[in-house]
Formats: C-alpha cells, sequence, structure tokens
C-alpha cells in the first residue's frame, strides 16, 4: 500500500536515541509485501538496530537483489541510498560501492533464491574477498514473487502447498559462509526479534564479512504442515547455541553470570557482546568446531541459530588491499592525476 | 631478381612460443626505430603458452606506413612446424633466413629465393654448454647476423642491450659477445648486405613505441579511475595488468606508499561489471577491461546501468568471434553488440581510438564521458591496437585539465533547498542530478532500481512516467553527440564524388590505400568516425558523396548497420569493404577491393582513372 502516505504525526515523548533520532527515522515507505510476512520482521530489526546504534542513517548503504527480500529495502532507512540492483548480483554491486567508500555501513540483502541459486557464485566471492558487510539472507526456500516455487535453501523431502516433494539436497549457507571464511556468522530466526536484534548491532560493529542466515517463513506459500520453513516449525526445532547481549561501549554491563556461563566477546569499535552460552561448551571462536557442530545438529534434525563464528579483528578488502585512509571517492586531481611531468618520463621509457 | 629496397621491406620471424625469442625480435624493431626508421609490428600468435608456432612481423618503412602491408620479403624461419608455409608465403624475389645447422633436402626450398644459411645451433652448442644459455644467445646470435645482412647498426643494438640488462653487467657482457659472434660470422661468411637495406633516417621523431592496452591502462590512470574490477580474457587482460603497473608507480601516497586505487580481479564478468557499477554509483571513477565473451554475459548489468543511469567505463579489446572465436586474432566485430548491449531498448556511447596514442586520450577522456553522461562508456579496441607496439605521439597532458564529474549536487546544494529529483531533466540535455550516497542526513536519499520510476525516482509502473523517462534516455543520447569525439575527415584535392567511412584500426591501413587509389586516379573523401552516436557532420558527410565505402574488420558490416538504423540512411548508397579473416586489414586489401568496386559502381571513371594513372 505505498500509495498511502505515512502520516506525519508523532507523539511528544516518542523515544528519541543519541542524535535525537527517533524509530520514525529510521523507518521507509509502507511495506508491500503479504501481511505478516518474515521479512517485514528483518527490516524491523534493522531499524531498531541501527536505532539503538545512534547509527544517521544517511551512512549507510542499503543493497539488494531483485526478490521478495530485495524489495525491502524501501521499507527502512528512508533517508539512506538503497540499490536494488540485478537479481543475485547484490554482492558485487556492493563490493564496487565499498570499494568507492569505506566510510559507509553496508547491508547487503538478499534471499535464498538470491542468494543460493541465482547469486550462489557472487555471495562466495564477496566472503572470501573480506568486503566488511552485513549480509543478511532472508531465507525462506520458497520463490515467492513468481509464487512458490522450490529455492535451492529448501530441505530434501520438503513439500509445497500443492504436494511436491523437494528432491534436491539443500545448499546450508550458514555452513557455505564458514567455509569461505566469513568472520561474523550467524543464524536467527525472523520470529525471534530478541535474538535478530543484537546480532544485526553486532554484526553492523563487526569489520569484515558479517553473515547472517535468517529463516524468515513465507506466510504465502510456504508456511503449511510439510515445510520446513514454517514458522511452526522453526519454533519447535530451533536449537540457540548461545544467547546475545549487546553492550556499547557506553553501556555498563549489569547482570552477573557465573563464570563460564557467559563469554565477554570485544568488538571492533570497542563495543562488547555478553553471549550465553547455551550449548554446552561452544567456543564461538572455533570455526571447525562450528562446522562440526552445526553438521551435528543437522543430522538430529535440528536448526542451530545464534552467534555460530565470530574472529576478532579480521580485517577486510581495504586492509588486503591496502587502500588510502580517505574513500577513493573523495580523492581529488591532484590526489589522482600523475600530470605531464611524469607522463614525460613514461614517454622516455618508450623509445 | 631479388627484391631490392632501402628501408621498405617486411621481415617476419617464425617461431615457437615460448623459445625466448620475443626479446630479441622486439630488439630488432627497436634498433631499427633508434636509426630513425618507422617500424611497424605485429604479433601473430595462436591460444597457446608453449610449443605451438607465432610469428613476429616487422615492417620497415621509410615512409611512415604503420598498417600490417600484407606479405613478408624476408622470413626469419626458425620454426620446423611451418617451415613449408613460410617459405610459400615469401614474396617472389625474396629472402630466406634460416639455420642451416642440419641439412634440408634442396625441394624444401624456392628457386626464386636467396637463401641465407648461419649454423646457428652448432655456434651455439660450440660457444656455450648450458641449454638454457644455448636457447636464449641463439637468439642474439641470430640477430648479429640480421643485423650484418641488412646492414643494421649494431652499436644501437649493444646500446638496446645495455639499456634491457641495465646494472647486470655479466649479461651484458654476454648478450654484447652472442652479437659479435653472429654479426663477425655474418661478415665472413655472407654477401653483407642482402639487397634489402635499412639506412639511418629521421623519420621517428619523438614518437614512443607502446602497446594499445598499457596506453589505454595510463589513460585510466590519467582519467582518475580508482576502481578497476576485471576478469582474464584475452586480449584484454594484459590492459588491467598494465594499470596495475602503472598505479604502483602513479598511485601511491608518498607518505605512506598506500594506494589511492583498488584492483580486484573478479570471478567472472558479471561479477567485474557488478563491482563496476557499484564503485561508479558511489561515486569513483570505475572500469572493466574485457573482450568480446565478457561484454555478452555483462548485458544484464549493462541494460541496469543505462536505466539507472550509473557511469561507467569499459574497455573492450576486441577479438574473432562468435562464441570463443578466434582468440588470439583481431576483429571490430562487437559494434552492434556494445551499441545496443542489453535486453528493452538501449543505446551506449562508443568510443573508437585509432591506436595506443587515442587509446591514451579516450581513455582518459571515456571517464568524463561517463560521469558528464551517467551511462556506459565503451572504448573499442581490438587486439590488433591492444596487443601490438605501435609507434606513436607522445602521450601529452594539460595539466590545467580537471575531472569533469558532472551533475552531482552536493550537501550545501541540498542545503539550498535546491529541488533534487534523480531522474529529473532541469535543463533540457536530457542529463539529470545526482547525489553521492551519505551526503546529506535528510536530503537528496534515492532508492536506485533497474524497474520503472518517476523523476523523484519513486517506483511506479504508470505509462506515461515510463515513456517521458525512455523520452528523457533519448533527449541525453542526442546531448551526447556533442561529446563524443568528432570525426576527421581528409579530402581529396579539390573534393571527391565518392567517399570512405572507417573507425578504428584500419586508420593506418586506410590511410596508405587512399594515397595507393591516389596514385591510380581514384580520389576519395576520407571519413574516421571516432564516436557513437554519431555527430551531425557524418550524417552531412554521407549525404555530400554519391557512394560512400564503409570499410570494417567484420563480416557483418556492423558499423554500417548503425548508420543505416541511426541516421536512416539508403543502404544502396553505403558499399561495405569487410575484411575478418583475423589478420589486420592492409592497405593492399582495402586499395584492390575499393579499385574493383569502383570499376563495377562507375566503370567510366575507373577506366579513366587507371588512363590517367598510366599517362
Amino acid at each position: 500500500m505505498t500509495y498511502l502516505p505515512k502520516p506525519k504525526f508523532r507523539h511528544p515523548e516518542i523515544e528519541k536515541n543519541e542524535l535525537g533520532l527517533t524509530h520514525r527515522d529510521y523507518e521507509g515507505t509502507i511495506s508491500t509485501l503479504c501481511a505478516g510476512c518474515g521479512h517485514d520482521s528483518i527490516s524491523s530489526a534493522i531499524m531498531h538496530a541501527c536505532f539503538e546504534l545512534d547509527l544517521p542513517p544517511h551512512r549507510i548503504a542499503k543493497l539488494s537483489g531483485i526478490g521478495c527480500s530485495s524489495k525491502t529495502p524501501t521499507y527502512f532507512l528512508g533517508n539512506a541510498h538503497g540499490f536494488n540492483s540485478v537479481h543475485g548480483r547484490m554482492p558485487s554491486v556492493l563490493t564496487g560501492a565499498n570499494l568507492a567508500n569505506k566510510d559507509l555501513i553496508y547491508l547487503g540483502v538478499s534471499g535464498d533464491g538470491d542468494s543460493a541459486s541465482i547469486g550462489f557464485g557472487q555471495f562466495a566471492h564477496a566472503i572470501r574477498r573480506g568486503v566488511n558487510m552485513v549480509y543478511i539472507v532472508a531465507n525462506n526456500g520458497v520463490y515467492g514473487l513468481t509464487k512458490g516455487q522450490f529455492s535451492a535453501t529448501a530441505d530434501k523431502g520438503a513439500s509445497l502447498k500443492k504436494g511436491t516433494v523437494n528432491r534436491d539436497d539443500p545448499i546450508d549457507l550458514v555452513t557455505m559462509a564458514l567455509h569461505l571464511g566469513a568472520t561474523f556468522v550467524a543464524r536467527s530466526f525472523s520470529g525471534d526479534k530478541g535474538q535478530l536484534v543484537p546480532l544485526i548491532k553486532a554484526a553492523i560493529e563487526h569489520k569484515g564479512p558479517a553473515f547472517i542466515d535468517c529463516i524468515s517463513p513465507c506466510v504465502a506459500f510456504n508456511n503449511h504442515e510439510g515445510s520446513t520453513k514454517s514458522f511452526d516449525y522453526v519454533r519447535e526445532h530451533n536449537e540457540a547455541v548461545n544467547a546475545l547481549d549487546f553492550i556499547s561501549e557506553r553501556a555498563p554491563i549489569t547482570a552477573d553470570y557465573a563464570p563460564g556461563e557467559a563469554q565477554m566477546v570485544k568488538l571492533h569499535d570497542g563495543s562488547t557482546i555478553r553471549l550465553r552460552k547455551i550449548g554446552a561448551g561452544y567456543d564461538v571462536h572455533n570455526r571447525l568446531a562450528a562446522l562440526n557442530y552445526l553438521m551435528e545438529r543437522e543430522h538430529a534434525g535440528e536448526i542451530v541459530t545464534g552467534l555460530v563464528y565470530l574472529e576478532n579483528d579480521p580485517g577486510d578488502m581495504h586492509d588486503r588491499l591496502e587502500t588510502v585512509e580517505m574513500p577513493l571517492n573523495q580523492l581529488g586531481d591532484s590526489e589522482l592525476i600523475p600530470g605531464s611531468a611524469a607522463l614525460a618520463k613514461v614517454n622516455a621509457g618508450l623509445r | 631478381m631479388p627484391i631490392e629496397s632501402v628501408n621498405d621491406f617486411v621481415v617476419r620471424f617464425a617461431n615457437v612460443n615460448g623459445s625466448g625469442s620475443a626479446s630479441a625480435n622486439s630488439m630488432f624493431a627497436r634498433t631499427v626505430m633508434r636509426m630513425g626508421v618507422p617500424v611497424a609490428t605485429r604479433n601473430i600468435f595462436p591460444s597457446n603458452i608453449q610449443g605451438l608456432p607465432t610469428w613476429f612481423e616487422v615492417r620497415v618503412s621509410g615512409e611512415g606506413w604503420l598498417g600490417a602491408r600484407g606479405g613478408t620479403d624476408l622470413m626469419v624461419a626458425m620454426n620446423p612446424q611451418t617451415w613449408d608455409k613460410d617459405v610459400a608465403s615469401i614474396e617472389p624475389g625474396g629472402y630466406l633466413f634460416y639455420d642451416c645447422s642440419r641439412p634440408i633436402p634442396a625441394s624444401k626450398f624456392r628457386e626464386d629465393l636467396t637463401v641465407i644459411g648461419v649454423p646457428l645451433t652448432e655456434i651455439c652448442n660450440r660457444e656455450y654448454n648450458e641449454p638454457r644459455q644455448r636457447t636464449l644467445m641463439k637468439n642474439i646470435i641470430g640477430l648479429g647476423a640480421l643485423a650484418a645482412i641488412l646492414d643494421m647498426d649494431v652499436e644501437a643494438i649493444r646500446q638496446l642491450l645495455a639499456e634491457q640488462f641495465r646494472g647486470k653487467d655479466k649479461l651484458i657482457e654476454a648478450n654484447h659477445k652472442a652479437l659479435a659472434i653472429g654479426h663477425d660470422w655474418a661478415i665472413a661468411n655472407l654477401k653483407c648486405p642482402i639487397g634489402l637495406r635499412v639506412q639511418k633516417a629521421d623519420s621517428v621523431g619523438d614518437r614512443i613505441y607502446v602497446e594499445g592496452n598499457a596506453a589505454a591502462a595510463l589513460g585510466a590512470v590519467y582519467g582518475g579511475a580508482t576502481v578497476c574490477a576485471w576478469y582474464p580474457l584475452t586480449p584484454s587482460t594484459s590492459l588491467a595488468e598494465a594499470f596495475t603497473t602503472y598505479c604502483k608507480r602513479l598511485r601511491g601516497e608518498p607518505e605512506t606508499g598506500k594506494h589511492r586505487y583498488a584492483i580486484v580481479q573478479c570471478e567472472d564478468e558479471l561479477a567485474s561489471i557488478g563491482v563496476v557499477i557499484g564503485a561508479g554509483w558511489n561515486g569513483s571513477r570505475s572500469f572493466t577491461a574485457t573482450s568480446g565473451p565478457g561484454i555478452s554475459l555483462m548485458q544484464e548489468f549493462l541494460g541496469l546501468a543505462y536505466f539507472a543511469e550509473i557511469p561507467a567505463v569499459l574497455f573492450n579489446v576486441q577479438r574473432g568471434g562468435p562464441s570463443t572465436g578466434m582468440p588470439t586474432r583481431t576483429q571490430q566485430s562487437d559494434v552492434l553488440s556494445c551499441a545496443y548491449a542489453s535486453h528493452g531498448d538501449t543505446k551506449h556511447v562508443l568510443l573508437f581510438p585509432r591506436d595506443p596514442g587515442e587509446a591514451f586520450e579516450f581513455g582518459a577522456l571515456s571517464f568524463d564521458l561517463a560521469d558528464r553522461l551517467q551511462t556506459p562508456v565503451f572504448v573499442m579496441l581490438d587486439l590488433e591496437i591492444g596487443m601490438n607496439s605501435h609507434l606513436t605521439k607522445p602521450f601529452q597532458w594539460d595539466d590545467n585539465r580537471k575531472m569533469d564529474r558532472g551533475k552531482v549536487m552536493t550537501k550545501a546544494d541540498l542545503d539550498s533547498g535546491r529541488d533534487f529529483g534523480r531522474y529529473l531533466d532541469v535543463d533540457g540535455d536530457g542529463i539529470p542530478f545526482r547525489t553521492y550516497p551519505g551526503t546529506h542526513p535528510t536530503r537528496g536519499s534515492f532508492f536506485t532500481r533497474g524497474t520503472t520510476r518517476d523523476a523523484y525516482a519513486r517506483y511506479t509502473e504508470e505509462g506515461g512516467p515510463y515513456v517521458e523517462n525512455m523520452e528523457r534516455l533519448i533527449r541525453k543520447f542526442e546531448t551526447a553527440k556533442s561529446y563524443v569525439p568528432a570525426p576527421l575527415v581528409e579530402k581529396a584535392e579539390g573534393g571527391a564524388r565518392l567517399g570512405v567511412i572507417h573507425y578504428g584500426s584500419t586508420a593506418a591501413p586506410m590511410e596508405e590505400a587512399t594515397q595507393i587509389l591516389a596514385k591510380q586516379g581514384v580520389k576519395l573523401d576520407v571519413m574516421r568516425v571516432r564516436g557513437f552516436p554519431f555527430p551531425k557532420s557524418v550524417e552531412d558527410f554521407i549525404a555530400a558523396h554519391e557512394k560512400v565505402f564503409v570499410v570494417e574488420q567484420n563480416r557483418d558490416a556492423q558499423l554500417r548497420t548503425l548508420l543505416i538504423a541511426e541516421l536512416g540512411i539508403n543502404p544502396e548508397r553505403l558499399v561495405s569493404v569487410l575484411h575478418y579473416d583475423g589478420s589486420p586489414v592492409t592497405a593492399r586489401f582495402i586499395s584492390r577491393a575499393v579499385a574493383d568496386l569502383v570499376a563495377k559502381i562507375d566503370p567510366a571513371a575507373a577506366k579513366s582513372a587507371k588512363e590517367g594513372a598510366l599517362s
């Protein structure tokens, strides 16, 4: 219902963050997705995370591919530039944007069709290249805009509404991201805001490729019995490895936990996340163990959620490319054009 | 009769890929240039790293013709694999230089040729013990012998060797010795010089000798490019590699050594153009280097860049198509696939440089055009320009020149309350204003998308705003006509009824062909098109001539098609001259083809031209 403008009315005592902005300043236009769509919950979680982190919306660039999930950037952060690119190609466009200006926050929103099928290659390469970004896949196992075909993340044996059964093996993007070198890997569920918001906040603060696979049921085409991406199914099989509290640098840590119950993890900007361990002995810094754990639990029919893997201070693509401090898009003639004297020397070497 | 010629002949080196001959061959060419005599050189090579035949052609041209001539006067036959064909390809009365260490049956030679045998292997085996040295020095010994038979300046070669191995005295000494061995042997055992000779002249001037790909890459540096995304693809690879080399040299931050550029070798061409578009959207000048197959893969993204109006530069180093085609041969066969790249109604700006000099010039210019027009710009090189070194005028730069970033609204503009509509035509040229992401907290943000929207970038599927937007894109394309480099015209004395249109690497052979035809009495006005969309002058030129020959290096007369489609020209007025076997078009080919066509089109004129030429 985008033809309806959002009312501008605001309650005088509406909550404001450090920038003096309200939640409304983090919104976009009204969503055109189906009522009850999990994707809208993800948009909402993104708005909450940015509000709570006191981020100026215009310093965020939101990029997406094509599909229901990729439409969502219109529905949050209206003061941020957005780019709804080509199906499956958000990662390359985001990579280029990031190369041009490393000072912005890059939010890539994609879906399971966009990232696991048509864009599987670009998903892989943006991660292995170490692009500093938050890459969220709204994962519902089906193509929504084309009315309910299986995507590559659909589980083997899952059935569509009309009874079609998926015979192919699924691609697990979390396992893939771990293999490919993502330095922040998480899975969450659009129905669990308490878990999702702190994960997004931590992912934003993380400098490096941060990947969040967010299971986000499709109420129109994949929320029935027999689906393994339905609200009910995910709730029943959700197995959280940890619970997350995001603590900004300024906020004091209040709750007390017995040693071994909580793990404090410093992030790049000095803020901290507190991981309350649920999975016994789960070590968030062990990539190999994470892979083992995921495959083991998956075999047992569980869906592992939470912060699966985190590497402290991994560096990013710009560190690897040794680019200058100033964003490349702000370099001027004097920095970029070597001039006629340098050219004369080049000429001299070509005779 | 053996061919007799001073400063006007073609030498062809027949080699085995990977035998280390390239360096000695290039030194041969550079020696001629150091003697003040222009050369035109070409690599003819297969899609292979080691073992298959390659050729290096050096056209010595005192008159300064830089196109391929065709034919070979002196064959340096070092590859037994291609011996028969090589021998057969020599002009009547030509020369055959070979390694006579092992006997070759008399039936393998031709009676009309002057055969020059030098026992290169035998000499090497006598002089050197190490196999590697034997191979490498064989090339230098051969160079010494060639210098003797062609009367070349040995001191110039010694100098070049000293420059090449600067700081490695032992190597210089060893190479100088090998050179002398070859030279001395030839003087003692052969008739020196032969009928072909290089004589010192002063015709090279301050020109430089450089590959088009390197020149285009340097143009990108001077054009202010900061992001290069690419995927290895012959014959474009050396462009991205040269950009890397020049950036290392010219683009480091002095204080820190850090890079004022980012180069990403992508996983494929789709990602390359995606990165370029992302960077362009975010205000960096960015480009990719590719060839036909890459352009095919980039189609969907090119439509996005056209429709969402994002600056991007593509260097297309064209090769033989379709499909994998002839990866190591030259063609101009991507004209249409670039001009109309992507689905839906699209049109793109093309630039056609003639040689490395213009590859540099247009390379730098393309970034201004892409920013000014907010659209992809294609620099249409080809393998002939890109992967061969050519003599060209020195690169020049005006230090007062500034990057033209086009219509960009700043924070101050937005604060002043100026109306911002991303796709709003404010002054009739069809070009809207844009903002870079992150510019202003509350103004100037917009959503970029490939779907339709109104002038304020708001999503809409209404027919009205869609048509309005498409019409504006046409206005913008009209505007582009005044920005692309204008065509250049060479008029025949007193003007001509017949015209020629050509572009890109056809320029050098076309100039020579025009002179050959003029000597035969065929008068032609010649226009070299340098950019698309075609400026009005192209239309006027065609209108002013009875017939216009369109000389191209593709099968389907692609530029002719573009002229007909875009200018509404009657097809009968445009007569094709097409060369597309993968070798660069030659003056001989053009002049013969045009002369034949003139005879058909206008027998009376052709006859009187012939008589005029004879009398």
